[in-house]
């Protein structure tokens, strides 16, 4: 699902109350995570949630990135479902050329991508521009 | 006389309270972190730059002396409202520094190797790393699980190694209040010297630190209406005239030669630089505000507001609060079977509700309990039961999306 798509889905949701459920089931759908990848390498840095992150790579070609999340937060898991719609299974140059902060602005879902340094989420979006802009300069070198 | 209690008229005077946050009433439950500022410490902060600022102790000109008067009149205030002298108010950064400045210039020289200071499992951060920095070992006696300090494990922890005692006057995390009165009896009565950090007490519960005769009293000004990043440390003279100053600079000096210098009297040996004129007038006012309203109806009006929201945040399906001590401040912890308190945070900002999440750096106390962290939502002066209505509602909203 593209961000048009996602963005027209919320217009028909209404209410953030609506919205936020919709999030939490995308976040109760995602692909359960083995217990073996909740460990120090994959967690990602924040202090109200826990949030982890591994990824595959598809060969492809192209070669694709793909990802896999958990978070002991139910509205963060959702919000990671909501993020790997937008950039799960894509090439790192796709990765690279999405604007997250603007997706989630107009998705009205902008605080919880802010520069917080406890927010687990905003960290992760990082970590995934890092591992993105690492393959890519990989396949030019 | 202080007037009788008047919410409306005390909602009057913090204009942040009429912001509407997401669009909805803000119920600003987020006290224990910060508070609000009365219209009076705004004006007060306003009136000193444009009336009074100058560096104060040093020029002869009109507006230093202004200053000057303005900086030290804060000064017998803040005294006056602890019952201290003024030489004995030193004026730091907040709570945090203060504890600090007694782990470095109180307790280091005068630790061995194997020496401890006696905390308690429910202590802030602030309490506990300081005395780690200096090289002391940090004591902790247990809680029970309604969050009290179990007193007779505490007594069994004093040993001939306990070189300092140090206890929070109210957790944070919990409410609880300890029993600061009878842990200063019983570590005076083995010669051990105490500190209080009073960060969540002076806003809520009178402190008169002679009739206490504590050794070492800790507070910030931002969490009693008072601006951020200035606090105080009560401490007895005779402990300040024998400690040595950690700062050097301007102002703590009596003399200065390239053969060695001499410090300033007390309090100013601990006070080097340029200081926080407007945190201490503006901390100054805070106090007044405080004082004018009466710290006991506070105390009273705080407590009242607990007791109305306890029962109807409890009765919540699934929720569980985390302390719940007989003597207890205007604090409220609690998890929810299903929902994170990420997630309990998230939804009720949606709802206008302001609350802590995480682990209110107590992590220790964290464990104790066995969560990762809490929600929390906090009392000030200018909360009321409308407030916990609109609280509970945002919580039974937050029951029904995660369950």
């Amino acid at each position: 699902m593209n961000i048009d798509d996602l963005a027209e889905t919320f217009e028909l949701l209404g209410d953030w109350e609506e919205r936020y459920r919709f999030i939490i089931d995308l976040g109760r759908k995602l692909p359960p995570m083995p217990e073996t990848d909740h460990n120090e390498t994959n967690k990602v840095r924040g202090c109200m949630s826990q949030v982890w992150l591994t990824h595959q790579v598809e060969q492809g070609p192209p070669l694709k990135l793909v990802f896999q999340g958990d978070s002991d937060s139910h509205l963060v898991k959702g919000l990671i479902a909501l993020l790997f719609q937008l950039c799960s299974d894509q090439t790192p140059q796709e990765i690279l050329a999405l604007d997250i902060e603007s997706a989630f602005t107009r998705l009205g879902l902008e605080n919880h991508i802010t520069m917080n340094r406890r927010n687990g989420f905003y960290a992760m979006v990082e970590r995934i521009r890092a591992m993105a802009t690492n393959y890519a300069a990989a396949q030019t070198s | 006389m202080s007037a009788p209690f008047d919410l409306a008229r005390i909602r009057a005077d913090f204009p942040i309270l009429s912001e509407k946050v997401r669009g909805k009433r803000l119920a600003y439950l987020d006290n224990a972190a910060t508070t609000q500022k009365p219209e009076v410490v705004l004006a007060a902060l306003d009136r000193y730059y444009r009336h009074q600022n100058s560096n104060v102790h040093r020029a002869v000109h009109e507006l230093a002396e202004r200053a000057t008067n303005a900086y030290e009149g804060a000064r017998d205030t803040i005294a006056s409202f602890f019952n201290a002298t003024r030489e004995e108010i030193v004026f730091s950064r907040g709570t945090t520094e203060s504890i600090n400045l007694v782990a470095r210039c109180y307790l280091a020289p005068r630790i061995q190797p194997g020496d401890e200071v006696l905390v308690t499992a429910m202590e802030h951060h602030s309490n506990i790393v300081p005395w780690q920095l200096v090289g002391a070992k940090t004591i902790a006696a247990p809680v029970n699980d309604a969050g009290e300090l179990i007193f007779e494990e505490w007594l069994k922890l004093l040993s001939p190694h306990t070189k300092l005692v140090a206890v929070g006057h109210c957790s944070n995390s919990l409410g609880t209040v300890n029993p600061i009165e009878d842990m200063i009896r019983e570590a005076h009565a083995r010669g051990i010297p105490v500190l209080v950090d009073g960060a969540q007490s002076i806003a809520h519960i009178a402190v008169d630190v002679k009739a206490l005769d504590v050794d070492f009293f800790a507070c910030s000004a931002h969490k009693a209406y008072g601006p951020t990043g200035f606090g105080t440390l009560y401490a007895k003279r005779e402990h300040l005239e024998a400690m040595q100053p950690w700062h050097g600079g301007g102002d703590m000096i009596k003399t200065v030669a390239f053969s060695g210098s001499t410090w300033n009297d007390v309090p100013y040996k601990f006070e080097a630089g340029t200081p926080d004129m407007s945190g201490a007038i503006g901390f100054a006012t805070a106090l007044d505000y405080i004082r004018s309203i009466g710290i006991d109806a506070i105390h009273a009006h705080e407590h009242a507001v607990l007791e109305y929201a306890t029962p109807r945040v409890a009765e919540i399906p699934g929720l569980r609060l985390i302390g719940t001590a007989r003597n207890k401040g205007g604090i409220l912890s609690f998890v929810m079977d299903n929902a994170h308190p990420h997630d309990i945070g998230s939804i009720l900002d949606q709802e206008g509700v302001a609350i802590r999440t995480g682990h209110h750096c107590t992590m220790p106390l964290m464990e104790r309990f066995g969560v990762p962290a809490t929600a929390r939502a906090s009392l000030a002066v200018y909360n009321g039961t409308d407030d916990i209505d609109q609280l509970v509602a945002a919580l039974h909203k937050v029951q029904r999306l995660f369950s």
